[in-house]
């Protein structure tokens, strides 16, 4: 994970490394204590790195969501996606590629507020990458930027010169394109009945249009 | 003690809240799920729920083990045997560590187990107090399901999931780990009501009509079907089912070694084992099916050997509860994702009768053979040592296929499985998945507590035997009726015969001494003999079985005998050795 790599290349080439591809996997779970590690070990257990993890509480009620970014085959994640709707607690995980999901990074880049004062150059840079600024004071001011993980690599690089004092970088928050949001789906869940469930699976997705959800 | 007569009288909801204690509160539940026996050994952290046991001794029977691995085998035996859940109690720390060796093993092996664990105070977790472990982290990876409770009034209603999650769908060991001060707070209590729902657990699905119908059409058209079943068989509790599928279908079934006893090994579609040392026609014919049926099975490694050469020429349609498991290893043509109880009739239904002789002559010209070069010197030794193979040819005569076999893990395993006589379902107890060595005897024991009308055998090597020899301990004061036969040829054969095949004979750490088996066991007060040669076998065996109460033989075998055929690692199913 280190800053100086051209991340660019790897994240938008289809093929990827070795057929690896970024995958958002989204998991709707219970909020229950002791998840999130039963989650995580199902990567670390095949060694597989996660690169960015968000969990905070979905639009239903009770239900936390997780959004993991991992760069892996779509076998081994359409795999990982069963065995992590194998826990107990887990709804459901879906899982996407970069194109079948909108999503955002944020970053906070902490700069020395003379510098700003200063260098116009600076003003102007950082108005380019639609940087807003959320605090300033006398020694230091903070900028804010959301988007993608090369714009927040470009704001870096350039303030860089300048003296940036410190930045942090947020993981990935995703909304999946084809999804209606999960209410309807929780009903389902609700219903003491089981509901006919499709398993993901070449032959049966050639017969019919189907998505996961 | 009024309290209590209240409670036991009544299962489910009471009109009148009563005052119970935590500890009090996990006992009624557990009579609730219909356990009564419970395999346990007390500590500090779980002093409470003993001391509420004492007063239950009419309802609940504990056995005291030796070592907690002893409790938690012991209740996957007692499990197998009986198709109910297991049961354990065990204290914090070392007493809750001494369990993840057989929650690891009921893992992988699906057995249903509750684990009840004890816990320091609520308020000293994350201290570093005494014998405070971080258990739930720790068997997070080897447990379906685990929970920390530290309020007696989510006892009931934790206990209920517990249950029902470690028996439904694919069975799996549950932990509860209580909290010391919830064993002991008195709540309000107001009845058990079992758990039948959990919104985010599915184990089950209605099954797809359409899986079932491609799955026939595939089989109607099949010229060469081949059947491979496992424990799912056992778990569905679908044994009649299944007969009855084969026996429509007329194909030629094969399985794993925790399939076996599904259908009786007499059948005339029993082909055989599966896997590194199973039979040579099913490993043979495996790559020349068109049709490879796979019902309740995991395509465990040791069962295909190399992936990439593994049924490649057949259309697999893979029948299973578990949608992990399906695509999982082998890829599928159809996926029939349910319970088998309820689709093998479902293809039963549609699928043609028919017979497949010549392609079941097939897998008896394969036997044919593997009699000749590896079956007939096995059973019918003429050397002047004895074989294993021999001892369980007398002992199938002497129990007729009715016993219980409990095995424990090595070259004596592989010889019973492929060759005791089974026929009643739920008889071969081993540990499969995980392959625990010291597994057998504390099983032995759960699994005579599990079926006691039946004879229990236990088959053992001289290695596995002293991993868990304590629990000798164990049949000495519940006076269990195990009948326990090592199988001693000095070495850790398995792993002797690795070295012998593949490490130039290079026997390194694998010659282990013994003591006198059959003193150690008199003095457990448990009779015994041990015998070395064949003119005494089969009057020492059926001396054991006779004899009234648990009895150990030692019979001495062959040192360096290997067992084939085998698929050695690495290797494809048609590249069995014989020899």
């Amino acid at each position: 994970m280190s800053i100086s790599k051209n991340v660019a290349d790897v994240s938008h080439s289809p093929s990827g490394i070795g057929g690896k591809l970024d995958f958002t996997i989204t998991v709707y779970t219970e909020n229950q204590v002791g998840l999130l590690n039963r989650i995580a070990i199902i990567f670390s257990r095949r060694k597989i790195n996660i690169e960015s993890l968000n969990v905070s509480p979905s639009e239903a009620e009770g239900i936390h969501r997780f959004t993991i970014v991992i760069s892996e085959t779509e076998e081994v994640v359409k795999k990982l996606c069963r065995q992590i709707e194998k826990q107990v607690e887990v709804l459901k995980a879906y899982h996407n590629t970069n194109d079948e999901i909108i999503w955002q990074e944020m970053a906070l880049y902490k700069v020395p507020t003379d510098i700003i004062a200063e260098k116009v150059k600076v003003e102007r840079l950082l108005h380019q990458h639609g940087a807003r600024a959320v605090v300033i004071r006398k020694d230091y001011t903070i900028f804010e930027t959301t988007g993608h993980r090369e714009e927040t690599e470009g704001l870096i690089k350039a303030l860089e010169p300048y003296g940036l004092i410190e930045f942090v970088r947020s993981a990935r928050v995703a909304i999946i394109k084809a999804s209606n949001g999960f209410h309807e789906k929780l009903k389902e869940f609700e219903q003491t009945e089981p509901s006919e469930e499709l398993v993901e699976n070449e032959f049966l997705d050639k017969q019919d249009e189907v998505f996961t959800m | 003690m009024e309290t209590l007569e209240i409670i036991k009288d009544q299962k489910t909801a009471i009109k009148e809240p009563v005052s119970i204690s935590g500890s009090q509160a996990v006992l009624e539940a557990f009579i609730a799920e219909g356990v009564h026996t419970v395999f346990g050994y007390p500590g500090g952290a779980i002093m409470p729920i003993y001391d509420a046991l004492y007063d239950y001794n009419d309802k609940l029977e504990h056995i005291l083990v030796r070592h907690e691995q002893g409790a938690i085998h012991a209740a996957q035996g007692f499990a197998r045997t009986s198709g109910k859940v297991g049961a354990v109690f065990a204290t914090s720390g070392p007493g809750a560590t001494n369990l993840v060796t057989g929650l690891a093993d009921a893992m992988i092996d699906s057995t249903p187990v509750v684990c009840v664990t004890g816990q320091v105070f609520a308020h000293l977790l994350g201290t570093d107090a005494f014998q405070e472990i971080d258990v739930i982290n720790i068997t997070a990876p080897v447990t379906k399901w685990n929970y920390q409770v530290t309020d007696a009034t989510e006892i009931p209603h934790i206990l209920a999931k517990a249950f029902y999650i470690a028996r439904t769908g694919r069975p799996g060991p549950v932990l509860i780990d209580i909290t010391k001060n919830a064993q002991i707070q008195k709540f309000d209590y107001e009845g058990y009501t079992k758990c039948e729902h959990i919104r985010s657990y599915r184990p089950k699905p209605i099954v797809r009509k359409q899986y079932i119908e491609d799955a026939a059409k595939l089989i109607n058209e099949a010229k060469k079907p081949f059947v491979i079943f496992g424990q799912g068989v056992i778990l569905g509790r679908a044994e009649k089912e299944f007969k009855a599928f084969i026996e429509k279908g007329g194909f030629p079934a094969a399985w794993t070694v925790l399939g076996l006893s599904a259908i009786p090994t007499d059948h005339p579609l029993n082909v055989g084992m599966l896997g590194m040392h199973g039979n040579y026609g099913p490993n043979v014919l495996t790559n020349e099916c068109d049709v490879l049926i796979a019902i309740g099975m995991r395509f465990d490694d040791r069962v295909t050997g190399r992936l990439d050469k593994y049924a490649k020429q057949a259309k697999v349609i893979h029948l299973d509860i578990d949608p992990a498991e399906i695509d999982k290893n082998v890829k599928t043509a159809v996926p029939v994702w349910g319970d088998c109880k309820e689709t093998l009739p479902m293809l039963t239904k549609l699928i043609d009768k028919k017979e497949h002789t010549e392609w079941l002559n097939k897998f008896h010209e394969y036997t044919k053979k593997e009699i000749e070069i590896v079956i007939h010197d096995e059973l019918n030794p003429k050397t002047d040592v004895m074989t294993m193979g021999e001892v369980i040819k007398v002992l199938n005569e002497l129990t007729n296929g009715d016993a219980i076999i409990v095995t424990d893990v090595g070259q004596h395993q592989m010889v019973a499985c492929r060759y005791a006589k089974f026929n009643q379902s739920k008889s071969n107890i081993t540990s499969g998945g995980l392959g625990t060595m010291g597994f057998g005897l504390p099983a032995a024991i759960g699994a005579k507590l599990g079926a006691p009308e039946r004879t229990t055998v236990e088959i053992v090597g001289d290695g596995g035997f002293q991993m868990t020899i304590q629990e000798l301990g164990t049949i000495m004061q519940y006076k269990v009726d195990v009948k326990i036969i090592i199988l001693n040829n000095q070495f850790l054969g398995m792993v002797r015969q690795w070295q012998q095949l593949f490490n130039d004979k290079r026997y390194s750490f694998v010659d282990i001494q013994s003591p006198d088996f059959v003193q150690v066991a008199k003095g457990y007060g448990i009779a015994g003999q041990s015998v070395k040669d064949r003119k005494d076998l089969k009057s020492a065996l059926q001396e054991m079985l006779d004899h009234k109460g648990a009895y150990l033989l030692e019979v001495m075998v062959g040192k360096e005998n290997n067992v084939f055929p085998m698929v050695p690692q690495g290797c494809s199913v048609s590249e069995i050795r014989l020899q």
